[in-house]
Formats: structure tokens, C-alpha cells, sequence
């Protein structure tokens, strides 16, 4: 049994309401632990003052530089002394996911029990970066936390001017959009920078984010330095009895509004089947006896909206592999940036291709570590340096698909244009 | 004592945890549907098949809650779970006479059963008052009672498309872009504690964070310190992290900000980012009523007007933002149209307006 609870009339009436409430989660904790008691008088103080009480500082287990998030109570009485004195730390592991989040119930009981003992209690799944939040432990029980969440093969992630903790989508384990092995890459990825997750040293927070298909379930191209978005090059697969089997179902108003106008280049038409093209980059299928789509893949933009409508009738091809988009972050210093293409085509299938996925991850985090001002992100550079200069640095040749448009200024010295389109010529006779 | 070396192990491998009907069928589905909502129905080339059944949790939880799930994986599912990144648990099972009672064991110990295709999902949110260094509100809290408010929508698929939503404590937004976001927007310039600054800042580094140079280094009371030039001041709070004594949170000016149209898919149109359309709601716990209102009023109107598959920015692109204003009940004000570097990107070069 633990000390009497604190009056905590705001927060009781989060208890209230059908959805799952994390107040009656921590009042149950609290229950047996001091710990949160205090934890729980902390936050009611920040109800009724709208104000946070937790600052920074330096907690930190053998071997690693980050990973830990510390947190001192500021909230203290004239004499100094903290109001909640047995919450007066209250530090955060953070600790890598496995790739696409996948659990057995053993070893979250595991986990429960290592939290138990050293911790608040209190776990979330997951930080916005994807680490599993071990939060609330006082410093002294940090050390032996992490030893046994360590050896139950769990690691921690990423904090200040470092990789970061990674994420990925279901993507292989369960969805037929995936494009390439999301694991696969987020690992041999990850694992190759874990000392740059483990010793922070670089001029700002670097991530990585591994998504299977355009429809980007981890939001890689807004939030990522470096998004690895899955995609194919070859046509688009049809299934007739799907096809049919949806046609069926919606009825030709749904195909013509919700997937044929929906088109965002037109490549998807509705046609008499006597009338369907044929064609090296032609598909098609059968939705009854007498209509069928036709999609010219050469105008396709693998955006995904068919084959999220019609699932199945419609599917990605078999040239798969990703787009590669970096410079992506929200808001601080200079505003949001998406990523923008680096690499339109890698293809994911071997495991020289997974090497020269690393590879381009070492290249663009090496150019970073030297290039970038502090606390300045990938797509800060970028647009301080401009892209031409970047890919010369990580030595990738330009492609018109890294632009919407080309330049619509004329301000540039062109004198070298001569010996550029030169350059390509040699470069296409060699090829 | 000797101390322990790490076992820098990284990223874990998933194929420890993976359900087997999954690990067997890795990299080779075919199909899937939605039986109702809540529930995925995967098909594998092999003919094989699994359903996931989705649910709602808190994301902060406690022990007891995490084991209360395993005891549900356990006793109802096949001891395998995921979570999506919206912090839903998700429960695979190789045979479809289990998707019923597992669900009826979730609903009755207060996990909703919801979140696929067209509907609310969880709220994908930040730390907030509960553990953040920096924050101008709670997350956690917010987003308990706004889900409360949204309980029905994320266990129906009533929705046009998909609904996105997040909650962010400060202007960095950790929560991220959303197809309704609410963000902190402070209203007024840091206040300075001066006895401070030259202890705990580093000048330089302070005075580079801030985004429009309107800090500078300055002696206050015979004391090195930094002073901040009030009408360039945009209030954004990027000192704060760096500079704790230049304290950007205030219970009263700190306000909320409602953004929406924020998309990462490709589908149909390229990514967006969202644009802000309402501020000045106040940050008021324990319910933040003020900002739930807006935002259920916001959904209510897409609910009701706009076309299947348009997320909320397809829509508006549809209906144009003047009628977005009007049909949300919204004012426009001149805080809204972008005065930022490549602002005139955002303004109407053409003569394409709605009568």
C-alpha cells in the first residue's frame, strides 16, 4: 500500500467517458507506489496552474552518450524542497521497437515486470519516433532498467543530435501493397548507425523512415530526413475475378466517381471491352461482359488511390523497390518541409540492393555530420546549399523527376551548360 | 561493482514476435477486406488467412492495462499482438469464429474496437504536461477527452475517408501532421528571467535558434543576458528549449490552434501540409471543451458534405477554402494568410473563385 492519494479533482474527471483513461491507469499504480502518487499530485498542479513542472539534465546509463530522457521536478516550495518529493525524477528510456511493432504477449509481460520493478509502471506504445516509452524511473534505478530491458534484446533509442529511433509499416508481415522488405531495411539500416544512435554527435536529429508503399502509412515524406517509400517500375497487376467481384458489389457510379475520376494523371480509363488497348505498358481487366479499366502505366504515378479502392482486382507490379525522399521535418527553424526526391528508383530486392540502400544512408548522413550547421536539419542544408550541391556531395546525378518544375527564373550563370550536356552524353554512350 | 557493457543490439528482430500464419505468409498477401469495423481480413496467395482486430488504447499505460491485453491475446487471440502507429493494439487470429468473442472481451474491459478504414483513429499525440520539458498544455489528457467526444466515430466507418487527427503541446509538433491537428500557438514574446540567462544559456546558440533575429545579446542589471525585440518577435517559442529562463508558456496567452488538411499518402493528390484555420481557443483543462467543439464542428461538416474517398483536404480543394470558412462557421482572419518565405506561393494567382 502506498502513501494517501493527493486531491486530484481535475484529473478525476478524465476518469469519466468511454475511452481508455491513462488517469485511472496511474491511479491504479498508484496504489502501490509513492512514486505515483506524487507523480499524479505533479500533473494535477499542472491542471490547475497550466503550467509544466519537468526540466532537462544530464542521467545516462554506462556505455551510451543518449537514449535516456531525464526529468527534475520544478516544482518546489520556498525553501527549495520539491512538493512531490518522491517525484522529483522522473526519466524516460527510450528503447527501439522491433520493426513494424509486433509483439507476443510474453514478452510485453516481460517488459511489464522489468517496469514494475525499476519504474512508475507506466509504459506508452509508442513516441512519435516509434521508441517504446519506459517512463518515470528515478535515477538511480536507470542503470539496472536498462540492463534487463537490454537483456531481453531490446536496446534503447535515439535522443539529441542523433539517429533516432526508426519506424516501420506492417508492410511484408501483413499487406499486399508492400513493396520490399520494410524489416529488412529498417534494420540493416538502423544497425548500421547504432553508435550514432548511441553517442550523439552530429549537428541535429537525423530519422529514418521505412514505409512499404505511396500510401506511406508512417508518414516518412513529412517527418523524415530520410523517407524509404516503397514503389514499382514494371505495370500494375489485375485480377479479373476481383475486378468482376467489386464491380459487383459498388456498381458502375462508384467506378466512374470513386476510381476512374479520381485518377490524379488520368492513366485509368473505363472502356468498352471491344475498345481496350493493348501494349507493353498497358493494363487491363474485366469488371463484367462488356466494360473493362485500361491504365497506360507510362502516365501512372503510383499514388495508390485505385489499388486502395479496388484491392486486389488492382495491384502494385513486381519491380519493386523505393523512392528515396530526404530533407523532410515540421515546423522549427525555417518552416515545414517535405522530403523531396533523392533517388526516384532503388530497387529492394537482393541483398546488394539492401547494401546500396546503407550506402546512400552513410553518404547522406556523413555529407550531414560535415555540411550542416548546429541544430540545423537535413532540409535546412538543402535549401541552404541547394540540391544540385547536396547530390554532388553524396555523389547521386540529377533526374527531372526530383523537381515539380523546372527553374522558373533566370537567375543563373549557365557558362558550364556546354560542358553539362556533354557530361550526359558521355554518360548515355557509356551506358 | 564492474559496470555492465551494453549489448548494442539496435533494432530487434520482428520474426521473433511475428503471429506464424503471418511469418509464413511474409511478404506474399494478396488481398484484404473489412468485414466490419475494427476488423481486417487479410488473404495470402497461399489461401491462407488472418484477421486483425483493432482497438483503442490510452498509449500511456499502465502494467496492469498492458497485462489485461495480454490476458485478452492469451485467453481470446493466439498470443500475438501489434500496435499501429496511432497507438491501436492489434490482435491477429488464424480463425474468424475467434474475431467475435475476442471482441466482445475487449469491449467489456473498455477497449474500443474501432479505427480501420473511414473512420476517427486515435489521436496520434505528444508528452505534455505528464513528462515534456517544454510543454504549453497537456496531450495526454486532451486527447482522453476528445476521444471521448469522438468514441462513436472511431468504432463506425461513417466517415468519407480516412480521419487523421493530432495534438501538439508546442509549435515544434511532435504530434505531426494531421487531417485536423491541434497545436499550442503562444500569443506573446517570451518573459525573461535575466538572474538566470547567463547561467544556463548558451548566448550564441540562443540567439541563432530564433527565426526571424530578434534576439540579442544584451547586459540587463549589470548581468549578461539576452533581450528580445517585441515587434519582430513571432512568438513561436523556439528560444525556450534552448533557454528554459526565456519562458514562452503563459496559463492565459499560451492559446490553441486548429490546423487541418495535413496528408502524407501520395493517394490521389501529392502530400499537403496543413494550414491553420482557427486560433485564440483557450487552454482549458481538464476537457478543453472550447477545442473539442471546434473540432467535432469541423468533422460534422466534412461528415456531412463531402464526397466518398475525399480526405479532408481533397475536399476542401472540391469546395474552395471561402466556402470551407463559411460551412465551418469559421472566421478568416488576416492572421491566417501566410506572410512567412514563399508565402506568395499560397495566394490566388488566378481568377478561379467559387460564386
Amino acid at each position: 500500500m502506498a502513501k494517501k492519494m493527493h486531491d486530484t479533482p481535475n484529473l478525476d474527471q478524465l476518469e469519466s467517458g468511454p475511452w481508455p483513461s491513462f488517469v485511472t491507469g496511474l491511479k491504479r499504480l498508484a496504489q502501490d507506489k509513492d512514486y505515483v502518487v506524487d507523480v499524479l499530485g505533479t500533473l494535477e498542479t499542472s491542471y490547475k496552474t497550466r503550467k509544466g513542472y519537468w526540466k532537462g539534465g544530464t542521467v545516462g546509463v554506462f556505455g551510451y552518450g543518449g537514449g535516456v530522457i531525464p526529468r527534475f521536478t520544478e516544482l518546489k516550495n520556498e525553501k527549495g524542497e520539491p512538493v512531490f518529493p518522491d517525484a522529483a525524477e522522473f526519466h524516460t528510456l527510450r528503447v527501439q521497437p522491433p520493426p513494424g511493432m509486433h509483439y507476443t504477449s510474453d514478452v510485453l509481460r516481460k517488459m511489464c515486470d522489468i517496469w514494475e520493478k525499476h519504474g512508475s509502471g507506466l509504459i506508452a506504445f509508442h513516441g512519435q519516433s516509434g521508441d517504446i516509452m519506459f517512463q518515470g524511473a528515478k535515477t538511480d534505478k536507470v542503470q539496472d532498467a536498462f540492463d534487463e530491458i537490454n537483456e531481453l534484446g531490446f536496446d534503447l533509442g535515439g535522443a539529441g543530435p542523433a539517429v533516432r529511433t526508426s519506424m516501420s509499416c506492417v508492410g511484408a508481415a501483413r499487406c499486399e501493397q508492400s513493396c520490399y522488405d520494410e524489416a529488412k531495411a529498417h534494420r540493416q539500416v538502423l544497425n548500421t548507425f547504432t553508435d550514432d544512435i548511441h553517442r550523439p554527435a552530429l549537428p541535429y536529429k537525423f530519422k529514418f523512415k521505412f514505409s512499404g508503399c505511396p500510401n506511406d502509412c508512417m508518414n516518412s515524406i513529412q517527418r523524415a530526413d530520410f523517407a524509404v517509400i516503397g514503389t514499382w517500375r514494371d505495370n500494375m497487376r489485375t485480377d479479373e475475378p476481383l475486378a468482376r467481384k467489386w464491380f459487383a458489389k459498388h456498381g458502375m457510379n462508384e467506378l466512374v466517381n470513386d476510381v476512374v475520376a479520381r485518377c490524379p494523371t488520368k492513366a485509368i480509363q473505363l472502356k468498352e471491352v471491344k475498345d481496350v488497348r493493348k501494349g507493353d505498358k498497358i493494363s487491363s481487366v474485366k469488371v463484367s461482359d462488356t466494360h473493362a479499366l485500361e491504365i497506360d502505366n507510362a502516365d501512372c504515378v503510383r499514388c495508390m488511390h485505385c489499388i486502395n479502392v479496388m484491392t486486389g482486382a488492382l495491384a502494385k507490379g513486381t519491380d519493386t523497390g523505393a523512392t528515396i525522399l530526404v530533407g523532410g521535418k515540421r515546423t522549427l527553424k525555417i518552416g515545414d518541409l517535405m522530403g523531396t526526391v533523392v533517388v526516384p528508383f532503388m530497387p529492394l530486392k537482393t541483398e546488394e540492393d539492401y547494401g546500396n540502400l546503407v550506402e546512400l544512408g552513410q553518404k547522406v548522413i556523413d555529407f550531414f555530420a560535415e555540411n550542416a550547421l548546429e541544430h540545423e536539419r537535413t532540409g535546412e542544408m538543402i535549401e541552404r546549399i541547394g540540391l544540385v550541391n547536396f547530390l554532388e556531395g553524396i555523389e547521386v546525378d540529377i533526374d527531372p523527376n526530383m523537381v515539380s518544375t523546372p527553374r522558373t527564373n533566370p537567375y543563373v550563370r549557365t557558362d558550364g551548360w556546354d560542358d553539362e550536356v556533354a557530361k550526359i552524353n558521355a554518360k548515355k554512350a557509356a551506358a | 561493482m564492474a559496470q555492465r557493457n551494453p549489448i548494442e543490439s539496435g533494432v530487434p528482430d520482428n520474426k521473433q514476435y511475428l503471429h506464424p500464419t503471418l511469418l509464413k505468409n511474409y511478404g506474399n498477401w494478396k488481398t484484404h477486406d473489412r468485414p466490419r469495423p475494427g476488423v481486417l481480413h487479410h488473404v495470402a496467395h497461399s489461401g491462407d488467412e488472418v484477421w486483425s482486430v483493432r482497438a483503442g488504447t490510452q498509449r500511456q499505460m499502465d502494467v496492469h492495462t498492458i497485462r489485461k491485453l495480454c490476458d485478452i491475446a492469451d485467453t481470446y487471440a493466439e498470443g500475438h499482438v501489434r500496435f499501429t502507429i496511432r497507438s491501436n493494439i492489434e490482435f491477429m487470429v488464424s480463425d474468424p469464429n475467434k474475431v467475435a468473442p475476442l471482441i466482445n472481451a475487449l469491449e467489456e474491459s473498455g477497449f474500443p474496437v474501432g479505427g480501420t478504414g473511414n473512420s476517427v483513429s486515435m489521436i496520434a499525440h505528444t508528452q505534455g504536461w505528464l513528462h515534456c520539458d517544454i510543454p504549453g498544455t497537456d496531450a495526454s489528457g486532451v486527447v482522453k477527452a476528445l476521444m471521448d467526444e469522438l468514441y462513436d466515430e472511431f468504432r463506425r466507418e461513417e466517415m468519407p475517408n480516412r480521419v487523421h487527427l493530432s495534438t501538439s503541446c508546442c509549435e515544434i509538433n511532435c504530434g505531426g501532421q494531421a487531417d485536423i491537428a491541434i497545436i499550442v500557438q503562444h500569443t506573446k514574446p517570451p518573459k525573461i528571467n535575466h538572474d538566470l540567462v547567463a547561467n544556463v544559456c548558451e548566448r550564441p546558440a540562443v540567439v541563432a535558434r530564433c527565426p526571424v533575429a530578434a534576439i540579442r545579446p544584451a547586459l540587463v542589471n549589470g548581468k549578461p543576458s539576452l533581450e528580445v525585440d517585441e515587434k519582430k518577435c513571432i512568438c513561436c517559442g523556439a528560444c525556450y528549449p534552448p533557454c528554459p529562463p526565456m519562458q514562452i508558456n503563459d496559463p492565459e496567452h499560451s492559446k490553441l490552434a486548429i490546423w487541418v488538411g495535413g496528408k502524407n499518402s501520395n493517394a490521389r493528390g501529392k502530400p499537403t501540409f496543413m494550414k491553420m484555420v482557427a486560433s485564440g481557443l483557450p487552454n482549458n483543462p481538464p476537457r478543453w471543451t472550447e477545442v473539442a467543439e471546434v473540432v467535432k464542428r469541423i468533422l460534422h461538416v466534412y461528415k456531412n458534405d463531402a464526397r466518398s474517398w475525399e480526405r479532408l483536404s481533397d475536399w476542401i480543394d472540391r469546395i474552395g477554402w471561402p466556402r470551407f470558412f463559411e460551412k465551418c462557421d469559421l472566421p478568416f482572419t488576416k492572421y491566417l494568410i501566410d506572410d512567412w518565405r514563399g508565402s506568395r506561393a499560397s495566394l490566388n494567382a488566378s481568377t478561379h473563385i467559387r460564386f
